[in-house]
């Protein structure tokens, strides 16, 4: 694994008069990785209600933007390297690891985190890269599939995402029924869910850029998933962040990797079209 | 158990939640004109005191979520999702204030990303400890109204 330097280059720092909050708009900075340039500002995709799409990284504090410009300092990497390990070590019955098949993951897991959730012609539904390590778990490698947000899930979610770092994300909605999964997903979003009646968009839609109490909010965008949290002290899968974020509009959580949840992440993932991979993304 | 006892029961639980909560108007009932609710829902007047403490408990009301309040310095984050309460008063009735913290959909249009606290006009999916119930009971709204409007500039 490479670990060169930290590098950020700050263009400007808004500061605004704002009473409770230093700035509540998203930092005019520009994300460097090890000195790697992430695209953190794109323009959106046709259809989409933003005309700039945002990672999350720019809503962030200084001391949590730092912490994600410098692998030395990003706890995330820790699980990266225990994902390396997972990825050569032989498990199930076939007595195979994903080595066996895959080799050098610098190489064959290139892109990968940038065009998943994809279309899987035997599941006839999109997978995502948790569903997919499970699928080659169960069929290729005579192993069980993982539990929802097992430690070695998430790690090996994480470490393949992080083979396409800096890559933007794309989705290809021309494959299978990936267009009707996104409509279900775009319906998803937008349904006001719980006793508080709030729907994804009307936090990271309409109240995008400003504070919900402590928190301020972002696009909600999915590139930096599994996300590192100080405050849980590990990594966040994007399942385990939808369900939370439902949970608080005083909902039921949808179980993961539902029909519900896998429309959600193809739509969410699509409206952050041409953001880079920032896997494992640090947040507070 | 026979019969009666049964029935007894069932009107001891009765009585008892009539009790403290007979003059209240049950959530759908209501009355929304010229975007004001005009009759008290309780009948009994809101207390200020326990509205302030409603408006910023996190289990309650949680309005600090996305109002700021001058009147509440010391409470360490406020939210700006929505413009401050600061004047509140000054813009508006107090039978209008009682119309958008029962129901602001009533007022702003069902766009409004503030919740209803006297309604059960809610999401999907709600949370199966929490349905048939309303977010705040109409006496914390009657003291929310109460501590709203005594927020002048
Ligand atoms: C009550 C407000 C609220 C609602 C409703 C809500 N979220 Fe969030 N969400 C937050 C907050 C607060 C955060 C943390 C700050 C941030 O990253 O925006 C967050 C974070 C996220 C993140 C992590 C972003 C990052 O960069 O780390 C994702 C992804 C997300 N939400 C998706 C969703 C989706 C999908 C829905 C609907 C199912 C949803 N949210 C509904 C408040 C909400
Ligand atoms: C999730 C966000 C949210 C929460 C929580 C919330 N509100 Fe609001 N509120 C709004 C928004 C947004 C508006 C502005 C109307 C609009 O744009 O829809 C508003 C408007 C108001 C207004 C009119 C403001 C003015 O003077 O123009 C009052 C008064 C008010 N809210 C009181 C409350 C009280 C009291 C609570 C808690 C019991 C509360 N709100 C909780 C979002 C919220």
């Amino acid at each position: 694994m490479k670990k060169i330097s930290l590098a950020i280059a700050i263009a400007a720092t808004a500061v605004s008069g704002l009473a409770f909050h230093a700035s509540a708009e998203p930092v005019d900075e520009q994300l460097f990785i090890d000195g790697q340039e992430m695209i953190s500002r794109a323009p959106a995709p046709e259809g989409h209600p933003f005309d700039e799409v945002l990672s999350g990284w720019l809503f962030r504090e200084a001391e949590t933007r730092a912490a994600e410009a410098d692998s030395f300092a990003n706890p995330g990497m820790l699980d990266v390297e225990r994902g390396e390990e997972i990825w050569a070590t032989v498990e199930g019955s076939a007595g195979k690891s994903c080595a066996s098949c895959h080799n050098d993951a610098a190489e064959t897991m290139k892109g990968v985190g940038a065009r998943f959730p994809k279309w899987d012609a035997d599941a006839k539904r999109p997978i995502d890269i948790e569903l997919q390590i499970d699928k080659c778990r169960v069929d290729n490698m005579g192993a069980e599939a993982y539990k929802f947000d097992a430690d070695e899930q998430k790690a090996l979610t994480a470490y393949i995402k992080h083979q396409s770092l800096g890559m933007p994300v794309k989705l290809d909605l021309s494959e299978g029924e990936m267009q009707s999964w996104w409509d279900k997903g775009k319906d998803v979003y937008y349904t006001r869910t719980g006793q508080l009646n709030l729907s994804c968009a009307s936090c990271h839609e309409a109240s995008m850029g400003k504070y919900i109490r402590a928190d301020h909010l972002s696009q909600g965008q999915v590139n930096g998933f599994p996300t590192y949290r100080f405050n849980t002290g590990g990594l966040v899968s994007i399942q385990n962040r939808f369900r939370g974020c439902i949970r608080d509009t005083r909902a039921e959580m949808p179980k993961a990797f539902s029909d519900e949840l896998l429309a959600l992440e193809v739509y969410v993932t699509w409206r952050g079209t041409g953001l880079s991979v920032e896997t494992p993304a640090v947040r507070q | 158990m026979n019969l009666s006892k049964v029935s007894q029961v069932a009107l001891a639980v009765l009585f008892s939640s009539g009790a403290s909560f007979a003059a209240d108007v049950a959530p759908g009932d209501v009355k929304f004109q010229d975007l004001a609710v005009t009759t008290s829902l309780t009948g009994v007047p809101g207390n200020p005191e326990e509205g302030a403490s409603v408006f910023k408990d996190r289990k309650l009301g949680n309005c600090l979520a996305c109002h700021a309040n001058s009147s509440m310095k010391s409470e360490l984050f406020h939210g700006d999702v929505a413009p401050t309460v600061d004047g509140a008063a000054d813009r508006w009735k107090p039978e209008e204030l009682r119309a958008i913290v029962t129901d602001s959909k009533q007022v702003f249009g069902s766009e409004t990303v503030m919740p209803g606290f006297y309604s059960l006009n809610v999401g999907v999916n709600v949370r199966e400890d929490l349905v048939g119930k309303t977010i705040l009971t109409a006496q914390q709204v009657e003291d929310v109204v109460a501590y709203l409007a005594t927020l002048k500039e």
